[in-house]
């Protein structure tokens, strides 16, 4: 039998001998549209594969740009945390058949729309786990430890008159985090290299995890100092940090968020910061990015960042190259790599 | 509680034993206050006797000394102390005092090894984090207004898995290789001895390491030997991409040659807390976003400072009593 398969791979390889050039050049012939600018290389990428349109050229309304775009053409979507595949675009274009998120999160993609309709829906797990965990511990000392504030105070010159202050010890510290998925994981390994006691928040307890759980996250946030965000958002899951966890968490404790900016309501955490109910932040992620709220921008007490939890030269690449072989895959008609739906 | 609070002390002044408080007058340590009710303290710096007078007046049957964060102790200041026998030293470098001397003299050495480690370690990897993923850049970046300006603000680079080279493997060389396992970085190490039971790779040289590692952590003492150990040849072996950390000393690095490393970008970044001229630090690299700049902090930390306080009054306490010492630093 196996000869036989052999044999016959062999024979259409002699019919075929420019096989992937064929399959290559019918792939350059479908639309792909790309929702906004992400990473240079990913769109050099597409261009190169796909017939690539894109979105942000649009000066018109989405339905008159794919009316002028062949908008039936295209028949793969890749989106990302800022502009994804909502019922609306989803409805406008009828050959749809995958969306390909350039990021793990899925908030961005109405995923009900797209089980409806039979669409394919493929993300970015795992290449991106360490650099964002990295960054969660990044944006710990970054807040206990002053690194941002103290860097601030060096190059305006302030050292020369005097010493910057104490901070706090980030070792042997308590640290919650809410959601033990693949981030989570890897932010408590590390973690527990720097001596910390780690427990965790999850929509059910996970057998393999060696840390405490806790059914409540108001429970969680009263036994810990440094509370993590690093759960997917949902519905459940919007607003999940509001006044009682920040001020359950309390006056010596330190939220960091690197989730997505509505998993905490914003306002509550602006307000505690403020009146000292809140000891610090450490921010990758807002309600309404680009804008971060103004009170923030003077305080020394957080850490903020522009979104930037995978962004790393080898991970934003690793996650383009994701992002290509889950389309060259689908339209291949061969199993997605890292399929959602 | 910290252990000193709860000791009752009915003793008198004369009773009590005498230590030495050596400091600059502008040193001002709780230290002080909490030992003061424990031992009878002499501060010259609190007198208007100048020094040497005062030490030859009053010290000459002094045991120990304590030497308060980096005050000088030179041979000559030793000589007047013809009794001493210990030297609490309240930091963790001890490249302040005159070790030969010490040496000769066969006085003990105790530093702040244990109380500041963790903390020292943390601020290392604190740095190395910071300058990789450029997290100080991007909180300027938020800070100014930037980002619904100009969308996005510049790649970092991933800082986990790199090799990481650890120059010093003492006590805070080991926490910092430690905690930079967990990030899947590979530790290799060079120190003045190999250490046979640790598991990161030893190098005989620095220049070796440097080849052969992403990211170079110096944390060993500044001695005569370790002067500039990091200079032009060891920066070219660390490659345009390398970065090097450091929370040891700043004479460790030839620091005008690293600066013109950085400005040519032959060097991927540095994140420094010490300089050669503290508290002056070049100019030239605040423009840099690949640097990250720290005031002499690494071990300033609420918490370590009351480790401190704690060791230096538990070691004198030993002492006294004929007791076994912590944190022993060994002379060589």
């Amino acid at each position: 039998m196996e000869t036989n398969h052999h044999t016959t791979q062999q024979t259409e390889k002699e019919k075929n001998p420019n096989l992937e050039k064929i399959s290559g050049i019918k792939m350059k012939s479908i639309g792909v549209l790309m929702t906004c600018p992400m990473h240079k290389y990913l769109e050099q990428q597409l261009e190169t594969h796909f017939n690539l349109f894109k979105l942000w050229h649009c000066n018109s309304s989405i339905t008159e740009f794919l009316k002028t775009h062949q908008g039936n053409t295209i028949r793969a979507v890749v989106g990302n945390t800022e502009i994804g595949a909502d019922a609306e675009l989803i409805a406008s274009l009828p050959s749809l058949e995958i969306v390909a998120s350039y990021s793990v999160g899925l908030d961005k993609i109405d995923l009900r729309k797209c089980e409806e309709k039979g669409i394919r829906v493929a993300n970015t797990p795992d290449v991106l786990t360490d650099d964002v965990a990295d960054l969660a511990i990044g944006l710990i000392l970054g807040v206990l430890r002053g690194i941002c504030a103290s860097d601030a105070y060096v190059r305006i010159g302030k050292w020369k008159d005097a010493d910057f202050g104490l901070a706090t010890k980030f070792s042997g510290k308590s640290v919650g985090i809410v959601g033990l998925g693949r981030i989570g994981t890897a932010i408590a390994k590390r973690a527990e290299a720097f001596g910390c006691s780690i427990s965790y928040f999850s929509r059910s307890q996970k057998p393999f995890a060696n840390y405490k759980f806790y059914s409540n996250i108001i429970d969680l946030a009263t036994s810990c100092q440094i509370l993590i965000v690093a759960c997917a958002l949902t519905e459940e899951t919007r607003h999940i940090i509001n006044r009682e966890v920040i001020d359950a968490l309390g006056p010596k404790g330190i939220l960091i968020n690197i989730g997505r900016g509505a998993h905490v309501d914003e306002t509550e955490l602006v307000s505690a910061l403020l009146e000292g109910r809140l000891g610090g932040a450490g921010l990758d992620v807002y309600e309404n990015e680009p804008d971060v709220p103004e009170e923030l921008l003077g305080l020394g007490n957080v850490v903020l960042q522009p979104h930037v939890g995978s962004d790393t030269v080898e991970t934003s690449d690793a996650m383009a190259d994701l992002v290509i072989s889950n389309l060259k895959a689908h339209f291949s008609k061969k199993s997605l790599l890292t399929p959602v739906i | 509680m910290a252990s000193y609070a709860n000791q009752e002390c009915f003793q008198s002044n004369d009773d009590l034993p005498i230590v030495l408080l050596h400091r600059l007058p502008s040193f001002n340590s709780p230290l002080k206050d909490i030992l003061q009710p424990h031992f009878h303290l002499l501060d010259p710096a609190d007198s208007p006797e100048p020094a040497s007078s005062f030490l030859s007046c009053h010290a000459k049957s002094v045991r120990a000394l304590i030497c308060i964060y980096n005050t000088p102790l030179s041979a000559e200041t030793l000589n007047l102390l013809p009794s001493l026998e210990l030297i609490v030293a309240a930091s963790a470098g001890v490249d302040h005092i005159d070790l030969e001397e010490c040496r000769c003299r066969g006085i003990i050495m105790t530093n702040a090894s244990t109380a500041f480690a963790e903390d020292a370690a943390d601020h290392a990897v604190a740095l190395l984090i910071d300058v990789c993923r450029r997290i100080s850049t991007g909180d300027r970046f938020v800070r100014a207004g930037l980002w619904p300006v100009k969308r996005d603000c510049s790649l970092g680079f991933k800082m986990g898995r790199k090799r990481v080279g650890i120059v010093g493997l003492g006590r805070i060389g080991f926490e910092v290789g430690k905690r930079l396992e967990a990030f899947g970085c590979s530790i290799a190490y060079n120190s003045r001895k190999k250490k046979p039971s640790v598991p990161f790779s030893y190098h005989a040289n620095v220049l070796d390491l440097a080849e052969d590692s992403d990211a170079l952590i110096l944390c060993c003492s500044l001695t005569e030997q370790t002067h500039h150990i990091i200079n032009k040849d060891v920066l070219e072996a660390l490659g345009k991409e390398g970065v090097i950390i450091n929370v040891g000393r700043g004479a460790l690095i030839d620091e005008k040659v690293l600066v013109q490393f950085l400005l040519r970008g032959d060097i991927g970044g540095a994140g420094l807390d010490v300089f050669e001229n503290e508290p002056d630090v070049p100019r030239e690299l605040f423009e840099l976003d690949n640097v990250v700049l720290s005031p002499h902090r690494a071990i300033f930390t609420s918490e370590s400072l009351e480790a401190l306080h704690e060791l230096v009054f538990t070691n004198l306490k030993a002492f006294f009593s004929n007791k076994p010492l912590q944190s022993v630093f060994q002379i060589e």
